[in-house]
């Protein structure tokens, strides 16, 4: 049972929830008007501590197309929260208003704070560099609606395996399905940390491999999962230069994967991804952000436990 | 080195050498009124040098014993009534600890929010590691 539930990591999903959320999620992209107007008399309170426009726009249009009604602010300096009032009692207040809660914050764990003193359902939508769990929801909804399973791949993460909360996420929920083999394609200074490899690769028995160059491994791949590199990163423009280059999807790169691998990115991307890429058949990290958004209904339908 | 045996009170014995004072700092005594003494590097058979605390005229639930588990769960505390060992008490790891560590991670939310509950949950026994339930961020009591 989902309702009630919050979903503060991705891990607070087992996998027969995320298969009730996948089942639902097909269901509304089959028969959207069957779900037209579940959510009407309902009200989501979004709680965006820092900007997000993409994750807030992505909550609020699942909402609206579920019939239901959205509030709350969009950054803090224009509530009560830049008059420096407690998560404990802005989350209180909304919580006696709204049937469920969205909260967006730059400190980790702040939704798990939000989560104690709320009494609907409080579901984390980025808490600084810790968790993301409905981008999460969004790449396996991705990869399960266009490769048709979660099990038996070999997936490519490339770019900044270090830092890129996505790809720790990503890595965590696919270790609980069977035969998942990871490409991990990254610069030296970029690789995935220590922890993750031990804590999760590891321990679950996943087979992988660490790759510098991405040309090695694209023919093998069923997923290419690719992030940003982002400058701050580095500690001078010339490594940044010299790496993000190195981590380029372009045309020809395509040419050299296979005929049925897929390609997702998180987004925003800066410039990871050639734009020649997007018109190739294969690339998916727009329907990816659809996904999301249906997810994020599969989601609202069985916190709140609506009947359709 | 002689310190007089207590007549009634705690005794915190075999404390691995050097982990005294941080036990002591961890288990907040009132410092104006109780009678407090710690004692350093003895000589111990069991463990080759230890600590002692000795707190003179308090209760058996003057003590902690989740904050002598977390600290160093190889002590033993020993409740001491009109001059004789009335318990001995083993402490364990315990299982998850509020309001006695604190997160170090200053990205972690516990760091900024005020009237905030830090509670942190046993991760790895072995290594007595601890999780913070907010951010995940890993401390290791050992090294505290
Ligand atoms: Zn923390």
């Amino acid at each position: 049972m989902l309702k009630g539930k919050n979903l503060l990591e991705p891990m607070d999903l087992t996998v027969q929830e995320l298969e009730e959320l996948f089942a639902t999620a097909d269901d509304i992209i089959e028969n959207p008007e069957k779900y037209a107007h579940c959510a009407s008399g309902k009200l989501m309170g979004t709680l965006f501590y820092e900007p997000s426009t993409r994750t807030r726009l992505s909550f609020t249009a699942a909402m609206l197309r579920l019939g239901g009604e959205v509030m709350g602010f969009s950054e803090p300096a224009s509530s009560s929260v830049s008059k420096g009032e407690s998560i404990a009692d802005t989350v209180k207040t909304v919580a006696c208003l709204a049937d469920m809660i969205v909260m967006r914050h730059p400190k980790e764990g702040a939704p798990r704070i939000a989560a104690e003193h709320s009494r609907v359902p409080v579901v984390n939508a980025g808490d600084g560099g810790h968790q993301h769990p409905t981008q999460t929801l969004a790449d396996l909804m991705t990869i399960r609606k266009y490769k048709g399973r979660l099990d038996h791949l070999t997936v490519g993460l490339c770019g900044d395996l270090m830092f890129g909360r996505t790809v720790h996420s990503l890595i965590r929920a696919l270790s609980r399905y069977e035969n998942i083999t990871l490409k991990l394609i990254s610069p030296r200074e970029l690789v995935l940390p220590e922890y993750v490899r031990t804590s999760v690769i590891e321990k679950n028995g996943m087979e992988y491999e660490e790759v510098r160059r991405m040309d090695d491994v694209l023919p093998q791949l069923d997923v290419l999962y690719m992030t940003r590199v982002q400058r701050e990163r580095f500690f001078n423009e010339d490594d940044y230069i010299r790496l993000k280059d190195t981590y380029i999807l372009d045309e020809a790169k395509m040419n050299l994967a296979g005929k049925d691998m897929i390609v997702l990115h998180p987004l925003p991307r800066v410039n990871e991804i050639a734009q020649e890429v997007d018109k190739d058949p294969r690339a998916h990290y727009f329907d990816q952000v659809q996904m999301g958004m249906y997810m994020r209904m599969a989601l609202i339908v069985k916190l709140l436990g609506l009947e359709v | 080195m002689v310190i007089d045996s207590i007549k009634n009170g705690i005794v915190i014995d075999h404390i691995k050498a050097g982990r005294g004072m941080t036990l002591l700092s961890y288990l907040e005594f009132d410092n104006e009124h109780d009678t407090v003494a710690i004692i350093m590097n003895a000589s111990s058979a069991r463990r080759g040098k230890k600590d002692i605390i000795k707190i003179e005229n308090v209760k058996g639930t003057a003590v902690d014993m989740d904050v002598v588990g977390l600290i160093d769960p190889g002590a033993t505390v020993n409740i001491i009534e009109d001059e004789v060992i009335k318990a001995k008490i083993r402490p364990t790891l315990p299982k998850r600890v509020e309001n006695v560590i604190k997160c170090r991670n200053p990205r972690c939310v516990t760091a900024s929010e005020r009237g905030i509950r830090h509670e942190f949950v046993l991760n790895d026994a072995e290594k007595q590691q601890y999780r913070c339930v907010y951010c995940d961020e890993m401390v290791s009591m050992q090294e505290e």
